[in-house]
């Protein structure tokens, strides 16, 4: 996770320093209450991370796709839902970053984010459709005066409450087909969330993702020019994939380093013979570079499609299999590095309130194989394996 | 190579209209083919055709059109000459 440009290098270290002073000494009381993490985001605001990826000529920092997934890690290691707020926004800026096509009502947009540093959620989940992304059930309607409407019953969106404006998917008009998908961003003032879940979940208290029924009139240059199909596979999917594997990778790399620390204070208590343990730790070490090492290739891949003319080979097959796997690798392999550690802390990592705790690290990461459900990528690519040659 | 392409998306494309009545450049995706049914397209234009689809052409945008698969097509038997 190198950092060339001095630009992108002081980025990383403010997000660093706000992980340290606000994300970690906040992380306990976050997940306790289940209560999103404001210190944390108020700071990464004032230090401008929320458009950190806008173009400068938008206002926003201009930094390399490859820091705002170093900084998801850094955020990771310190609070998860922390880090998953700021992934989440940072997919939706990307998305529509670069997907914008010229159009003037995003561009103005995004100096918007810039400026006042909101925080986009999206609503692309939907009540109805299985868990398929691919598909719509809630449609955008024109009205007399121009305006367009939708009413979407989301089953959770992450942060909703707390969010300025949301990135939702749509069915194009109400006679379009499920997959004839659009992305609007609507802004609060626009909308209205109902809510229609309760959240007191296992892990990522602190993301907030209860159910919603989600109205909103827009106006039609509210509608991103790229169909959403497109922005799903060049941008939306992958980057997903690649940001979030950076947050569990951080996770894991955190329940790690907890675990070191117990090794350590154990060989030093008894000095001369390494402690038993010791033994456990390189073998959990081994299991964290495994999972360091698919997140780094995925990472390294996506940016080479990505600096390819018309970014073709990101919509092929192999590509999409690719980053599938990285998701299910990656979200099977955190949480078993949270259990290692567990495993090597003992009693010291199972209670909560001990500097070798890995309870939290342990169930922040055991929703990384819900989110988009493993199973459902493993549909997909099975059926995309039948058809695929060089994967 | 138009009406043969036609009845393979008829067979398996599982679109919601009648593929008879689509224009070529009309858009399956719109029409209602699913990403699971594309492939089986696919499978079955590999098949009637006796060709492989390489990689770099296993993509939405191959597939989103009668024209657009012709298209492909006779790019691909462009590049290898029937023996």
């Amino acid at each position: 996770m190198s950092v060339s440009v001095d630009r992108d290098q002081a980025f990383l270290s403010a997000v660093s320093r706000v992980a340290d002073e606000f994300a970690a000494p906040n992380a306990d009381a976050v997940d306790r209450a289940a209560r999103f993490p404001s210190e944390t985001i108020d700071a990464l605001r004032a230090e401008g991370a929320l458009s950190a990826f806008i173009p400068t000529e938008l206002g926003g920092g201009g930094v390399a796709f490859e820091t705002i997934a170093a900084a998801c890690f850094e955020l990771g290691r310190r609070c998860g839902a922390s880090a998953m707020v700021f992934a989440m926004h940072q997919i939706q800026v990307i998305s529509i970053a670069r997907h914008l096509d010229d159009a003037p009502w995003f561009e103005d947009y995004l100096q918007a984010v810039s400026r006042e540093q909101r925080l986009i959620a999206s609503v692309t989940s939907e009540v109805g459709t299985g868990g398929d992304m691919g598909r719509s059930v809630a449609a955008l309607t024109a009205n007399e005066d121009d305006s367009r409407s939708f009413e979407k019953q989301a089953p959770t969106v992450s942060y909703g409450a707390h969010a300025d404006d949301l990135f939702v998917t749509l069915r194009r008009a109400p006679d379009a087909e499920p997959s004839d998908q659009i992305v609007v961003l609507a802004r609060n003032e626009q909308l209205t969330l109902e809510p229609s879940g309760t959240w007191d979940p296992l892990g990522m208290r602190g993301t907030c993702s209860p159910g919603y029924v989600v109205r909103a009139t827009i106006c039609p240059e509210q509608i991103l020019p790229t169909p959403f199909p497109r922005v799903s596979a060049e941008s939306m999917v992958p980057v997903s994939h690649i940001l979030w594997s950076h947050l569990w990778l951080g996770i894991a790399t955190d329940a790690f380093d907890r675990a070191r620390a117990f090794v350590r204070a154990a060989a030093k208590r008894s000095p001369g013979e390494p402690p038993p343990v010791a033994l456990r730790l390189s073998h959990l070490m081994s299991d964290l570079s495994l999972l360091r090492a698919e997140v780094s290739s995925a990472l390294t891949e996506f940016v080479q499609a990505s600096d390819e003319p018309g970014r073709e080979r990101l919509s092929t097959m192999v590509l999409a299999l690719r980053f599938n796997n990285l998701k299910i690798a990656a979200s099977e392999q955190a949480p078993l590095v949270c259990q290692g550690a567990l495993g090597v802390c003992g009693i010291m990592g199972f209670k909560n309130d001990t500097p070798f705790s890995v309870g939290r690290h342990l169930r922040d990461t055991m929703s990384a194989c819900l989110m988009v459900a493993n199973e459902r990528i493993h549909h997909t690519n099975a059926s995309l394996l039948l058809i695929a040659k060089d994967v | 190579m138009t009406e043969e392409i036609r009845q393979i998306i008829a067979d398996h494309g599982r679109l919601s209209v009648d593929t008879a009545a689509l224009a070529p450049d009309a858009d399956l995706y719109h029409a209602g083919m699913t990403s699971h049914a594309s492939v089986n397209v696919m499978l079955a234009l590999e098949d009637h055709f006796d060709v492989e689809f390489p990689d770099r052409m296993l993509k939405r945008s191959v597939f989103e059109s009668i024209s657009a698969i012709e298209a492909a097509l006779k790019e691909l038997r462009a590049e290898t000459p029937v023996s």
